[in-house]
C-alpha cells in the first residue's frame, strides 16, 4: 500500500543558507506524527515546502499517489493538505466565523461533490469554533483575541478546510495544562475521523501523548525517525537538544 | 437571489432621480448630473479592486480613455452605433487591457502593479496621441446628436440615462460582490494573501476577475465622453483630475463597501461643482486630492466608517 | 551612410548623457524604494518642485541652477523628514502602506502638481545659464554642454552618495536598514530615525536632480508625469537598492530612448519605459543585476 504522503530527496536553499537537505518522509493515512527540532531547524520550512507556501528546490512530494510539485498552494489545499500558520495569520477584517468561511467556501465547497448552503456553512463555523472554546466570540475581529487564542483560531481554519492531512504548526505554545489536555483531545478526535495528523511543537508532554511516530530535524536534515520512546533515547537526538 | 430587492430598491431611486430631472428640466442639471454619475461608476470600479483586494490601480485614465477613444473610433467607423453598444465594446476592450496587465503583474508584490498601471497611464497616452485616425494630439470633434433617441427631450438627457443605468449595473454588481464568495475571497486576498492560498483561495484567478471588472467599468464610464465633451484631445481625456477623483471619492466616502464610493462621489463631486461655480475651477480640482491626504491620513475608515463604529 | 552612421553615434552619445540624467532622477526612488520600501510615486513632482525653485532663483536673483540646488539642499531634506514623519505615524505604524499609504503619495503628487500650475501657469519655463547652449565638438560628434554638465552633476551625485552609504556609520546604518533591523537595532541605531534621515536625503536629491531637468529641458508641472514610468523602470531594472545597477539601468534606457526618439520620432519616446518595465517585471522582476 502506498503512503498517504511521501517525500523523496526534498531540498530547499535561501540563498547560500541550505534549510532542508535530502529529507525522505513516509506518512501513512491515519498515522499521528511528531515533527520535532530545535528553532531553526527547518520544521516550519518543511511544512511551507508541502502545502506550496514555498517552492522546494530539489526531490519529490506525493500527496495520495500523486505528485504536488507543479500545484499552486491553494491547488494543494484543495486536494486534502491543511496547516496552520506558526504565527497567526487571520484575516484581520473578517469576524472569527467568517475567517472559518474562506475555507469552506474556497475548499471544500470547491473540491466538488456536495456544496453546503449558506445556513449549513454558518452552523459549521459556529461548530468549529466551539470546537476550539471560541464560540462565544464568533463575530469578534480577529484583533479582540489574544495570542494564545489566535492560535486556536488558526488551528479551527485549518480544520475548516476538511483536510485529510493537518498540519498542526505549534498550535499549543503558551496555552495552559487544561487547554493543552483539550487541544491533545481535539487532534484525537479529528485523528479517529479520518484525518492523518502532523504535529508540529515544542511542548514534550503532548507531542509524545499524541505521536505514534516522532520524526527530529536538526539543521535541516532528517537525523531520526522511529518510535518516540526510541527517539527520544536516540544519542544524536539527545546531543542535539542539549548541546554538544 | 438576496440582491434582486436592493436592485429594485436601485431602480426606483434612479427612476425617481431622472423624473426629478425631466421635471426640473434644465439641462445644466443633467451636465452637473452626469459628472457625479460618471465619478459614482470610476469611484466604484476603482473599489472594487482596490477597496475590495487591497490593489492600487493609479491607471484609471488608461481604461477611462480606452472607453472613450474606442467610442471615437467607431464614431468614425460606425457613426450610426447606438451608445449602450459603443459602451459595451469600451468597456470590453478596457477589461481585455486590465487582463493583460494583471496577468503580466499580478503575480509580484501589489505596488508593482500599482507602479505598472501609472506607466500604463502615459503609454496609452502615447499610442493615442501618435494614432491620427482618432485626431492625434489635435484632438477630435463629435457631433452630438440634437434630440435624445427614444426618450425624446434633449441629447444630454440620454446620456444622463445611459450614465445612470451603468451606475445601477456597477453599485448593484458592487454589492452583489460583498455578499458572494468572490467578497469573501476578495476579503482574504486584502488582509493576507499567503493565508488566502492556503485556505484553497484562487489568488491570481481572483485578483484577475477583480481586475477585469474594474478596468470593464471603467472603459464603460469613459465611452460617452466623446458625446457628452464634444471635442476629446489626450490632454483633457487623460486628464490627471479622473484618477485622483476615482481614488479619492471610495477613499473618502469608505473603502469596505458599495456605500462608500456612492456617498464620496456625491460628496465631493456636489462640492466640487459648487467650488467650480462659486470660486475658481482651478480650486475645485485641489479639493479632491487635499480631501484625499486629509482622510487617508484621519480618518483611514472613511465618512461610512466614521459612522458605522466597527463591531 | 556616413550620414545614418553619425546619426547612430550622436544618438547613443546623447543617450548615454540622458541616461546619466535619469540617474540622478531615480537616485531618490532608488534609496526610498530599493532601500526603505517605501514607494514614493511622488518624487518626481518634488523634483519638479526642484526645477521650479530653480527657476525662480535664476529668473529674480540671477542664481545659476545648480548654485539654487546646493542651496537649497537642507530645505528639501527637512522637507522629506517632515513627510516621512507623516508617512510613518499615518501609515508604516498602522501597517497600512499599501492601499492607503500608496494613495497618501498619490494625493501629495497631485497637490504638489496643481500647486506648481496655480502658481505658475502651464507654460514652459526655463533657465539661463552659460552652460545652455554651447557644445563641445570632437570630430562628428557632438556634446551639448546642455546635457554634459548635468551628467557629469548626475555621477557626481551619485559617486558621492555610494561613498556616503559605504563609508559612513550612517551610510551603512542606511544600507542594514535595507537589510536587516535586528542588525540595525544591535548596531544600537533607531531604524525610524535613521529612515527619517534617509528619507530626507532621498528628498534632498530632488533638489539636485530638479535643476538638472531645468537645465536640460524646459519645463511644465505635469511633465513629472513622465518620469514616473521612467523612474520605477530605471530602480526595477537594476536590481532595487543597487546604485551601480540604477546606473546601468538609466544609461541603457537613456540609449534606448533617444535611439527610439532618433529612429521613430520623440512623441514615441514615453512609451519606451513602460515597455522596458513591463518586460522586466514579467521576465524578470529581481532585475538585470538581481540575484
Amino acid at each position: 500500500m502506498t503512503a498517504l504522503l511521501e517525500i523523496a530527496g526534498l531540498g530547499k536553499r535561501f540563498g547560500g543558507f541550505t534549510a532542508l537537505q535530502d529529507i525522505d518522509l513516509e506518512v501513512q493515512e491515519g498515522e499521528r506524527l511528531g515533527l520535532i527540532g530545535p528553532n531553526g531547524s527547518g520544521k516550519s520550512t518543511l511544512v511551507n515546502c508541502i502545502c506550496g507556501t514555498l517552492r522546494h528546490d530539489m526531490g519529490q512530494v506525493r500527496f495520495g499517489g500523486k505528485a504536488l510539485d507543479r500545484l499552486t498552494a491553494h491547488e494543494r489545499t484543495r486536494s486534502g493538505l491543511a496547516r496552520s500558520f506558526q504565527l497567526p495569520r487571520p484575516f484581520t477584517t473578517l469576524s472569527l466565523a467568517e475567517n472559518l468561511r474562506i475555507p469552506i467556501l474556497y475548499a471544500v465547497n470547491a473540491r466538488g461533490g456536495q456544496a453546503l448552503t449558506g445556513t449549513e456553512i454558518e452552523a459549521r463555523c459556529l461548530d468549529l469554533l466551539a470546537e476550539v472554546g471560541l464560540a462565544e466570540k464568533a463575530d469578534r475581529l480577529p484583533r479582540d483575541l489574544t495570542q494564545i487564542e489566535m492560535r486556536k483560531l488558526e488551528l479551527a481554519r485549518a480544520m475548516a478546510a476538511q483536510p485529510k492531512l493537518l498540519f498542526a504548526d505549534e498550535v499549543m505554545a503558551g496555552l495552559s495544562h487544561t487547554e493543552v489536555d483539550e487541544i491533545i483531545a481535539l487532534l484525537f478526535r479529528l485523528n479517529r475521523q479520518g484525518v492523518t495528523v502532523i504535529m508540529i511543537e515544542h511542548i514534550m508532554r503532548a507531542v509524545m501523548e499524541l505521536s505514534q511516530r516522532l520524526v527530529v530535524l536538526v539543521a535541516g536534515r532528517k537525523i531520526a525517525d522511529g518510535a518516540p520512546k526510541d527517539v527520544v533515547r536516540n544519542a544524536e537526538v539527545v546531543r542535539a537538544y542539549l548541546g554538544e | 437571489m438576496r440582491g434582486v430587492p436592493f436592485l429594485l430598491a436601485l431602480l426606483v431611486v434612479a427612476g425617481a432621480l431622472f423624473a426629478f430631472g425631466r421635471w426640473l428640466n434644465i439641462s445644466y442639471a443633467f451636465f452637473a448630473g452626469y459628472v457625479v454619475l460618471q465619478y459614482i461608476v470610476l469611484g466604484t470600479a476603482w473599489n472594487i479592486l482596490g477597496g475590495y483586494t487591497g490593489y492600487v490601480n493609479f491607471g484609471i485614465t488608461a481604461f477611462f480613455a480606452i472607453g472613450a477613444y474606442s467610442s471615437v473610433f467607431l464614431y468614425k467607423v460606425v457613426p450610426s452605433l447606438p451608445l449602450p453598444a459603443m459602451v459595451i465594446i469600451g468597456g470590453a476592450l478596457a477589461g481585455l487591457v486590465g487582463l493583460g496587465m494583471g496577468y503580466l503583474t499580478l503575480r509580484l508584490r501589489g505596488v508593482f502593479f500599482s507602479i505598472a498601471t501609472l506607466a500604463l497611464a502615459v503609454v496609452v497616452q502615447t499610442l493615442i496621441t501618435n494614432w491620427d485616425f482618432v485626431g492625434g494630439a489635435r484632438g477630435a470633434y463629435v457631433l452630438r446628436p440634437r434630440m435624445a433617441p427614444l426618450i425624446g427631450g434633449d441629447y444630454i438627457q440620454y446620456l444622463f440615462l445611459v450614465m445612470l443605468g451603468l451606475c445601477v449595473i456597477a453599485v448593484a454588481t458592487a454589492r452583489a460582490i460583498e455578499h458572494s464568495a468572490l467578497g469573501y475571497g476578495f476579503a482574504a486576498i486584502r488582509d493576507d494573501e499567503g493565508a488566502a492560498e492556503a485556505s484553497g483561495v484562487p489568488t491570481l484567478k481572483l485578483k484577475l476577475i477583480a481586475t477585469v471588472l474594474s478596468g470593464g467599468f471603467m472603459g464603460m464610464a469613459g465611452a460617452p465622453l466623446p458625446y457628452y465633451v464634444t471635442y476629446l484631445d489626450p490632454a483633457s481625456g487623460f486628464s490627471l483630475n479622473y484618477a485622483v477623483n476615482a481614488i479619492a471619492m471610495p477613499l473618502i466616502g469608505g473603502t469596505s463597501s458599495w456605500l462608500g464610493p456612492v456617498v464620496g462621489a456625491v460628496l465631493v463631486g456636489g462640492l466640487q461643482e459648487y467650488i467650480r461655480v462659486t470660486i475658481s475651477s482651478a480650486a475645485n480640482v485641489l479639493v479632491a486630492g487635499v480631501l484625499m491626504v486629509a482622510f487617508v491620513i484621519a480618518a483611514p475608515e472613511g465618512i461610512v466608517g466614521l459612522f458605522r463604529r466597527k463591531r | 551612410m556616413d550620414g545614418s552612421l553619425g546619426l547612430l553615434v550622436n544618438a547613443i552619445v546623447s543617450g548615454i548623457l540622458l541616461g546619466g540624467f535619469y540617474a540622478a532622477v531615480s537616485t531618490g526612488v532608488a534609496i526610498s524604494f530599493g532601500m526603505l520600501d517605501i514607494v514614493n510615486i511622488a518624487h518626481p513632482a518634488f523634483i519638479l518642485l526642484g526645477s521650479y525653485v530653480a527657476y525662480l532663483a535664476n529668473t529674480v536673483l540671477g542664481l545659476d541652477p545648480l548654485l539654487t540646488a546646493v542651496i537649497a539642499l537642507p530645505a528639501f531634506y527637512l522637507l522629506g523628514v517632515a513627510v516621512y514623519q507623516v508617512y510613518y505615524v499615518s501609515f508604516e505604524r498602522r501597517q497600512d502602506q499599501s492601499l492607503r499609504g500608496l494613495s497618501f503619495f498619490f494625493g501629495l503628487m497631485f497637490i504638489t502638481e496643481v500647486a506648481l500650475v496655480l502658481i505658475f501657469g502651464v507654460d514652459y519655463r526655463l533657465v539661463q545659464a552659460v552652460y545652455i547652449g554651447p557644445s563641445l565638438h570632437l570630430g562628428f560628434l557632438e556634446l551639448p554642454l546642455r546635457l554634459l554638465v548635468p551628467f557629469l552633476v548626475s555621477m557626481l551625485m551619485v559617486i558621492g552618495l555610494q561613498m556616503f552609504l559605504r563609508r559612513s556609520f550612517t551610510g551603512r546604518a542606511i544600507e542594514a536598514v535595507a537589510q536587516d533591523q535586528l542588525a540595525l537595532r544591535l548596531m544600537a541605531a533607531n531604524p525610524t530615525r535613521i529612515k527619517r534621515m534617509a528619507f530626507g536625503l532621498s528628498f534632498a536629491t530632488a533638489a539636485i536632480a530638479g535643476a538638472i531637468l531645468i537645465i536640460i529641458q524646459p519645463v511644465e508641472p505635469s511633465i513629472g508625469r513622465e518620469y514616473i514610468g521612467r523612474v520605477f523602470a530605471i530602480c526595477v531594472l537594476g536590481g532595487l537598492g543597487s546604485f551601480s545597477g540604477m546606473v546601468i539601468a538609466a544609461v541603457t534606457l537613456g540609449v534606448v530612448e533617444s535611439l527610439t526618439a532618433t529612429f521613430f520620432g520623440p512623441s514615441w519616446a514615453p512609451a519606451v519605459s513602460f515597455g522596458v518595465l513591463l518586460v522586466t517585471l514579467a521576465v524578470r522582476p529581481s532585475g538585470i543585476l538581481g540575484r
